[in-house]
């Protein structure tokens, strides 16, 4: 069942549906009754990267899940790389896939952008990263989706031996959104840290969901998605961490921190970690709360209209996820992101 | 001429419990004056009633400002209009520096009144100046507001707001409790310097210490929700002396 595969073949049978576990906050067999057209070939002319400015790269664009098919970085190479996947035709449908490929020791920054220029649409799009040994990817992935659009990303990531993952998923979600990782250390000494934060509001829906699997030893998981949901919007939170029989010496941590900022507003939170390894360090913290009243009226006493003190307080609880991203440039383009988002 | 601020049989419930009953109260513009009294007088609740707190009921009397009615305006717009709070207990505002907060609050308040924000280096000019005046760290701003700060560096920092955004009216609630002694004299001269012709301050205090720095206008006893006996600075060192057991009765 898929989301791609129902619209490959123009038949909803095969849409996820609620009864199955990974998708029981996110219900597309309900939503969805006829499967749109595929989207036409686009023919026109492309805007230019919105977030291109402090971010000189080389740039891939994908529309409507046409474009190229890969992108390779070559052994010992630095590459900075913009991933546009770019919906284009209002209300169609699209499945794309692309590759991301670094061999031994290479590096790259790479901005994925999903940018809409039209609404309704439903596509998927499936990202396979792979990491040679000691090879090093950060990822900034900025979802600016439309609030009628259904969109599913699956990002499969595997890292060798002493790859380093640093990624960032920022989302504002759709009519339903998904953003899933699945990530593997299949070779041990490998790192990855993944960072998320959802802005929710409207009837909007996210869901972030992970799976991340510890195949071999000491390798590191960092995770931590913070959000708020707003108006009737609902943030969907299914993190997995699998220590498998042998991956002793793993390192895994996982965190998700939501508040809640309307009565009508929902988050549904499944932090899983699953150990069958020895000497393994594991945390993981899941909260859910409400802004903090006596904060609220302390910045309203100092002259800040309430509309301005609930996105300060609100900005401020988020913006802690950004402080994972190591590289400057991204680490700009994510804070422009969440103040444009925070603007009240 | 009536006084800057003006309370008048101000009655205040919190949860259905009644704190204040009948308070009143007269600050000329320019003075100062001190209110002690009681744990669980209601000193804070008055504090927060004026500034306009949620969750506060006034079920009487009123409280004007420059002649203008207080409790009608949102906190925010008390704000603007001059009222400062300093509280007993400083909110922690993790992910913002202090800085960022106090610039947002000062362009904030002179947004509201139509006058021109401050631009950043007049800003840093400003702070920088305020914070070496009250022998502060200008380090210490560029942290979360509050977070980790030591009982005495967040009363620090709550004058250091009160100096850089001027208030007409200063309500310091214990803002010398947690002070060393060194630390209550560098705020309580914060507090001095800010004395002036237009701008009142009300200094919640249990200790007459603070008062030898301060030196208080008036000084005022709330007991059982109301004021229940006012004189000069004299009043404070009896208080000192003798107690509030015979206060409390006269509030009974
Ligand atoms: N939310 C509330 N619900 C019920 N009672 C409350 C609430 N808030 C305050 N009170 C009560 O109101 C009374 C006055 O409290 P307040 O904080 O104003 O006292 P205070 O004079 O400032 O005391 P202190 O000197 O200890 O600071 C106390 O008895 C307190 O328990
Ligand atoms: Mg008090």
């Amino acid at each position: 069942m898929s989301l791609a595969q129902a619209l490959l073949t123009g038949d909803p049978g095969y849409l996820p549906s609620r009864r199955e576990e990974a998708w029981r906050w996110t219900d597309l067999r309900g939503l969805i009754r006829v499967l749109p057209p595929p989207a036409p070939a686009f023919c026109g002319d492309l805007p230019l990267a919105s977030f291109a400015a402090p971010f000189p790269t080389e740039e891939v664009v994908i529309v409507d899940g046409q474009g190229p098919t890969g992108l390779d970085i070559p052994a010992g190479e630095t590459r900075r790389i913009s991933l546009r996947l770019i919906n284009a035709a209002a209300g169609a449908g699209h499945v794309g896939r692309v590759r991301v490929s670094l061999e031994a020791g290479a590096r790259a920054v790479l901005l994925q952008t999903h940018e809409a220029l039209a609404g309704g649409y439903v596509g998927e799009t499936q990202i396979d990263i792979s990491l040679g040994d000691g090879a090093r990817l950060e990822r900034l992935v900025l979802a600016d989706d439309r609030e009628d659009a259904v969109s599913v990303t699956i990002s499969d990531v595997r890292l060798a031996r002493g790859a380093v993952f640093n990624d960032a998923v920022l989302t504002t979600g759709a009519r339903r959104q998904r953003l899933e990782t699945r990530l593997t250390h299949a070779a041990g000494e490998s790192e990855a840290r993944l960072l998320g934060l959802y802005r929710l509001a409207g009837r909007r829906h996210a869901d972030l969901t992970s799976l991340i699997e510890h195949e071999s030893p000491g390798s590191a998981s960092d995770q931590l998605v913070k959000g708020t949901v707003d108006g009737q919007s609902r943030a969907v939170f299914q993190g997995r961490i699998l220590v498998r029989p042998g991956a002793d010496r793993t390192d895994a941590r996982m965190g998700h921190h939501a508040l809640v900022l309307s009565d009508t507003a929902e988050v549904d939170a499944k932090p899983e970690l699953e150990i069958y390894a020895d000497d393994v360090s594991c945390a993981h913290g899941n909260t859910v709360g409400t802004l903090d009243d006596e904060a609220l009226f302390y910045l309203r006493q100092r002259g800040m209209s309430e509309a301005r003190a609930r996105a300060f307080l609100t900005e401020a609880y988020v913006s802690a996820v950004l402080d994972g991203i190591t590289d400057q440039d991204l680490q700009t383009v994510a804070r422009a992101w969440l103040a444009r988002e925070a603007a009240p | 001429m009536t006084a800057l601020l003006e309370v008048r049989n101000l009655s205040a419930r919190v949860a259905d419990t009644q704190i204040l009953s009948n308070l009143s109260l007269s600050l000329p513009a320019g003075e100062v004056h001190a209110i002690m009294g009681p744990n669980g007088a209601g000193k804070s609740t008055l504090s927060h009633v004026l500034t306009g707190k949620p969750g506060y009921e006034v079920t009487g009397g009123e409280a004007r400002l420059d002649d203008q009615d207080l409790l009608a305006l949102e906190p925010e717009a008390r704000a603007s209009r001059g009222v400062f709070l300093s509280f007993q207990y400083p909110v922690e505002i993790p992910g913002v520096p202090a800085l960022t907060f106090l610039r947002t609050a000062l362009n904030a308040q002179k947004k509201a009144r139509g006058e021109a924000e401050v631009s950043a280096p007049d800003f840093l000019k400003l702070v920088r100046a305020k914070a070496a005046g009250l022998k502060m760290d200008f380090d210490m701003l560029k942290r979360a507001l509050n977070v980790g700060f030591s009982g005495g560096e967040k009363k620090r920092m709550e004058i250091l707001q009160m100096a850089v955004l001027a208030p007409r009216l200063a309500i310091l609630d214990e803002t010398d409790s947690g002070l060393d002694i060194d630390a209550l004299r560098i705020v309580a001269e914060g507090v001095n310097a800010l004395r002036a012709p237009d701008r009142s301050m009300l200094v919640i205090t249990h200790y007459q210490r603070l008062l030898d720095y301060i030196r208080p206008d008036r000084v005022h006893v709330l007991a059982g929700g109301r004021i229940v006996a006012s004189g000069g600075p004299e009043l404070a060192l009896d208080l000192e002396r003798e107690g509030y057991d015979r206060f409390v009765d006269l509030a009974a």
